[in-house]
């Protein structure tokens, strides 16, 4: 680890002025970031902790919820609106890391983890192209059982490790930033991007940009909805393949589904082919297998994560499945 | 191991065949194992108040001034040389003291290798340490960075370059197996055994089976990493470490660095799980290299990362093993052939065969086994080596027989079950493994087993039930020695070189003493885990417990011997002759003449001594050579498999253990369900990543390296048949390493009954059970 300046911030703006200054990072709970930074993956000269930021759950005017970026983890995850109107993010959150390592983490920070991809880590003995922009990566021909399966480039096969953002993505959640240019909102569908040419650029971010929250609309999918995660051992383990699943039938017919799929990409895959195929009709097994069929018909995987497609595919029907009645 | 070898142990073993058993050691049984106080009852740890307040300081916890600490750079390439080496930066890095390479280390010995005739010797990986700039495996260290800080010595490591000139290295199994050697013996057993034909039997069997089974790498992840606090005064060489092996570390490092073993002191009170990876590697001779070099003393701690690639893990194996089966289920061939990594630079065969020597009668046997050389760090001791993957191939293969003839498991394995060693002949000195599957089907429900696999389902979830045969040699060291002083209060303080690595060492042998001399126990202390102590042999091979049991019991006689010189002729013990006496009260008596008694206080009053101390030995364990001596166990899984994702969840276990005699009930079950824990970990979830392309461990971190976490881990039952083994101490034979064997191969089991589906390659991930 490289020597740094640690400085709290008061408020967002002091964050944002102290930032600016030079080659900083914002810290939330530090659950990844100082990791990345005792490996050597990350050395910036200042953090800026904004972990302590008095942030809360509000309603929104619209019967939404707005989570300020430093609410921990844990909190959300047993919040009474999160649990009964959001079951899929409590359960997503739950599934994350450890009981201790929730209470540190915040909202903002998970949205940014980095891959576990094992050669990213490895500095000193593998090549990774997202650590070091060019060097070609270990991870295509090496072990890439939890890499993978959809917008993967030449450059880079990593997953993006979070549990939450699998089912912020199914809940079309939408990220709130402050910037040096002011505030703006990105979905956090757009967050962050697929490798192609330049794994090393993981989000849309701007220098110097703060997450400030996350905002999440109501919907009758969203209360009916579910988190699987699918992994080596019970717990405290990183996602196979998760699904982030919600459903609204009215009258017989599917009216509103959401399907995230976790484990499979750089960022939380959305179902858009599926949801596709679902919407309009009667919720059954064989529909459900249909579309997840479709979906994962686009795949494309590496001799570790073959498995991963058919997973996938079962485990959609399967929470689609529980979502509905329907038989798994 | 070589030809010599099986001829000397050839030899003697025929010659015990003639000695009658009562003149061996163990000939006439212990009589504690009739007359026991506190043995067999629950006692809590000793060590558990201190470790518990945090007052147990463990190998980097020992405060030292002026210390450094240490950080290691290690190679990225698995062979090859060192063409480039720029320690510039590293050197002017704030808080650097020293920066060590190849260029700058004294010069040192090999170490010698861990051995059963040598217990001065603890090397795992013999191999030059930082002598030369030949890389020999991906990981070994090219620079060790001293510094004030922790962290200093973390970043200046970082800046350090090397480059490298890569030679061709080995490190594809499946390549390799072209190449493999087949090694005369393993361990003190001969390597080939052939008896009858068993390709003949397969062809004529009512039934057989014919499979490969595959079990991964594994690397050692105790709670404690590896470390060791290092300090020279002029030539002596103290290390506080984390071993289990004392005196072989002393040994090892007076050889390395040229000195007498007098010279170097080794302490290690406190071991945090040993399980075989704790021993002598690399780092405690680079940090005793580097604490010289700078003439101040280091501490060095290694990090996960370094760990796997320092401290060598348990081998992969490939095995077949073949069954031919009369319509009856008794077998009339076993085959167990099979590869495992050793290079020859390793001091441990993965002896994976052992127990299909043993376990079993058959008319026919075809057991060998291979090892491949890999340019690899030299892989190493594992709780149960060799017995650990062997017995999930044997014990996977005796369930798909029984699927096979329609039989149930417990059943065929009592139909073929020996009453003595199946090739050698030797008689049991206690085995009732039966009796084990008996009491444990009973604790488990096992007559609630659906014969059928996928025969019962809740939701998604398939559950099956399933067992297996879990077993580990017994073993007792020569050399073990123990001092035993009686003080003038009659408090017996017992001392030896041996090692607590969370088992229960000194809490038992605190039992064991108490007894062996009619004390209470708290007049009994036991101090043990330096090398100023009394000769300790190692803490492995679930030897230690007995070994110490002998040599208490050999010190004994000898204290009776002396007490009875001291008491003279003005006592009630007037002329008695020690085969009369025994301890009992604080004191000695006559046998079967209750008044004929006088205290030690009395005894070493009336001599005017303030104390007496003798010394015992443990001694040749002749034992071994005349009788097959095994713990068993039969393991007993009820599980769950997701019919849609393919995932395993352990629901139930129940071990029932044929162990002899248990000595504390608490400790003892505490060692069978960690045991049983790392089995779970061994059958779903343990699987160190190797790069085959370099070489190279990338599971580096405990988050990439799957143990089970608590959710994994479900109700264990233990229970144990507590029959006295006449042949040993106590009555007992050791437990520390049976508890994982087993274990995998009745989850296999288990999960075979839910799906249907037969997994042969470890560890059971969700994918596998995917697919038909």
């Amino acid at each position: 680890m490289r020597s740094f300046d640690y400085r709290r911030a008061a408020d967002r703006t002091e964050a944002l002025s102290i930032a600016g200054e030079g080659r900083a990072r914002y810290l939330g709970g530090g659950t990844n970031l100082v990791d990345l930074m005792r490996q050597n993956i990350e050395a910036p000269a200042a953090l800026v902790d904004v972990s302590r930021l008095p942030d809360s759950i509000e309603e929104t005017p619209t019967g939404g919820l707005i989570i300020g970026a430093a609410v921990s983890n844990s909190v959300v995850a047993v919040h009474p609106a999160v649990r009964t109107q959001y079951p899929m993010l409590s359960r997503a959150l739950l599934a994350g890391a450890s009981a201790q390592i929730r209470n540190m983490a915040t909202i903002g920070g998970n949205i940014l983890q980095r891959t576990r991809c094992a050669y990213f880590y490895d500095v000193a003995g593998s090549r990774c192209n997202k650590r070091e922009p060019g060097a070609g990566c270990d991870a295509i021909d090496g072990h890439n059982r939890y890499h993978a399966i959809f917008g993967a480039s030449e450059r880079c096969i990593a997953t993006h490790p979070s549990d939450m953002c699998v089912a912020l993505a199914a809940l079309d959640a939408t990220v709130h930033l402050l910037g040096p240019g002011g505030e703006r909102e990105v979905r956090l569908l757009d967050f962050h991007r697929l490798p192609g040419e330049h794994p090393e650029i993981e989000t849309v971010l701007r220098p110097g940009e703060l997450i400030t929250a996350i905002e999440l609309d109501p919907s009758a999918a969203a209360a009916n909805s579910r988190y699987r995660k699918v992994r080596d051992r019970s717990s405290y383990a990183f996602a196979l393949v998760s699904v982030a699943a919600g459903l609204e039938v009215v009258g017989g017919r599917i009216e509103d589904v959401r399907i995230a799929l976790g484990g499979v990409a750089a960022k939380p895959w959305r179902a858009v082919r599926a949801e596709g195929l679902l919407r309009g009709q009667a919720p059954t097994r064989a529909r459900f297998l249909e579309a997840a069929d479709a979906e994962l018909a686009a795949a494309k995987s590496f001799h570790g994560n073959a498995f991963k497609v058919e997973l996938a595919k079962r485990t959609v029907a399967a929470v689609l499945g529980e979502l509905t009645g329907a038989d798994a | 191991m070589s030809k010599l070898q099986n001829a000397i142990v050839g030899g003697v073993r025929t010659a015990m065949g003639y000695v009658p058993g009562n003149w061996l050691p163990g000939g006439t049984p212990d009589p504690l194992i009739e007359r026991r106080v506190t043995l067999g009852t629950q006692q809590s740890r000793v060590d558990g108040p201190d470790k518990v307040r945090g007052a147990a300081h463990f190998a980097a916890e020992v405060p030292m001034e002026g210390l450094l600490y240490a950080a290691c750079v290690h190679s990225t390439i698995p062979r090859g040389r060192i063409t480039e080496l720029d320690v510039a930066a590293a050197e002017t890095a704030p808080g650097v003291a020293l920066v060590m390479t190849h260029r700058n280390a004294p010069k040192m010995a090999v170490p010698p290798p861990i051995g059963l005739t040598n217990l001065k010797a603890a090397g795992n990986n013999i191999l030059p340490v930082m002598q030369d700039a030949e890389i020999r495996w991906n990981g070994q260290t090219v620079a060790v960075v001293l510094a004030e800080t922790q962290e200093q010595a973390d970043l200046a490591a970082s800046l350090i370059k090397v480059g490298y000139e890569a030679a061709v290295a080995r490190t594809r199994f499946e390549k390799a197996k072209a190449d493999a050697r087949t090694p005369d013996s393993l361990m003190i057993e001969k390597n080939r055994l052939k008896k009858g034909d068993v390709a003949v039997a397969l062809q004529a069997a009512a039934r057989s089976v014919d499979a490969i089974y595959r079990t991964p790498w594994h690397n050692h992840t105790p709670i404690e990493p590896n470390a060791a606090t290092i300090a020279w005064k002029g030539d002596r060489l103290t290390v506080h470490d984390a071993t289990q092996m004392l005196n072989g570390t002393a040994g090892s490092l007076a050889k390395v660095f040229g000195i007498k073993e007098s010279q170097v002191y080794v302490s290690s009170p406190f071991v945090g799980g040993g399980f075989g990876g704790k021993a002598l590697w690399d780092h405690q001779i680079l940090g005793a290299a580097a604490a010289k070099l700078a003439g101040r003393p280091v501490r060095i701690a290694l990090s996960r990362a370094s760990m796997v690639r320092l401290i060598g893990g348990r081998s992969p194996t490939e095995q077949r093993v073949a069954l031919a089966a009369a319509a009856d289920g008794r077998l009339k061939g076993l085959l167990h052939h099979g590869f495992s990594v050793k290079p020859p630079h390793s001091a441990c065969d993965e002896a994976f065969t052992l127990t299909s020597r043993s376990l079993y009668a058959s008319e026919s046997f075809d057991v060998v086994q291979h090892t491949i050389d890999l340019d690899v760090l030299a892989n190493t001791f594992m709780r149960a080596p060799g017995e650990a993957p062997g017995t999930f191939a044997l014990e996977s293969a005796m369930d798909e027989l029984a699927h096979e003839l329609g039989m149930d498991p417990i059943e065929l394995r009592r139909r073929n079950v020996p009453d003595r060693n199946p090739v050698s002949g030797a008689p049991h000195s206690q085995s009732d493994v039966m009796l084990a599957y008996d009491l444990g089907a009973k604790r488990f429900g096992w007559d609630r087993r659906a014969a059928a696999p996928r025969s019962r389902r809740e939701g998604e979830w398939l559950i099956g039930m399933g067992c297996a045969t879990g077993s580990f040699p017994y073993a007792r060291m020569p050399g073990m020695t123990v001092r035993i002083t009686l003080d003038g209060s009659g408090h017996a303080t017992v001392s030896s070189a041996a090692h607590e690595m969370g088992m229960g060492t000194a809490t038992v042998q605190r039992q064991h003493t108490a007894d062996r001399l009619g004390l209470p126990l708290e007049s009994v202390t036991v101090t043990i885990g330096d090398t100023s102590l009394p000769f300790g042999s190692f803490a492995g091979g679930s030897s230690q417990t007995a070994s110490l049991g002998a040599a208490i019991n050999a010190a004994s006689g000898k204290l009776a011997v002396e007490l009875l010189r001291l008491a003279g002729n003005d006592t009630p013990l007037a002329g008695l002759r020690p085969a009369e006496i025994e301890f009992v009260n604080g004191g000695l008596r006559k046998i079967g003449e209750p008044s004929r008694y006088e205290s030690f206080v009395s005894i070493l009053k009336r001599a005017a001594r303030d104390q007496i101390s003798v010394t015992g030995v443990s001694s040749a364990p002749l034992e071994m050579l005349k009788f097959s001596m095994h713990s068993r166990s039969a393991i007993f899984c009820e599980l769950l498999v997701s019919d849609v994702t393919g995932e395993v969840r352990v629901d139930r276990l129940v071990g029932c253990f044929d162990c002899g005699r248990i000595l504390n009930p608490k400790t003892a079950a505490s060692q069978f369900r960690g045991g049983m824990i790392m089995g779970i970990g061994m059958a779903l979830t343990e699987e160190a990543l190797f790069d085959e392309r370099t070489g190279r461990v990338m599971s580096a971190s405990i988050a990439d390296y799957h143990v089970p976490a608590h959710l994994d881990v479900p109700d264990i039952d233990i229970l144990w048949t507590d029959i006295p083994d006449p042949r040993t101490p106590m009555g007992a034979r050791g437990i520390g390493e049976i508890g994982i064997t087993g274990v995998a191969a009745a989850i296999a089991n288990a999960a075979f009954n839910a799906t249907g589906k037969r997994v042969r390659e470890l560890p059971l991930t969700p994918d596998k059970f995917l697919f038909a």
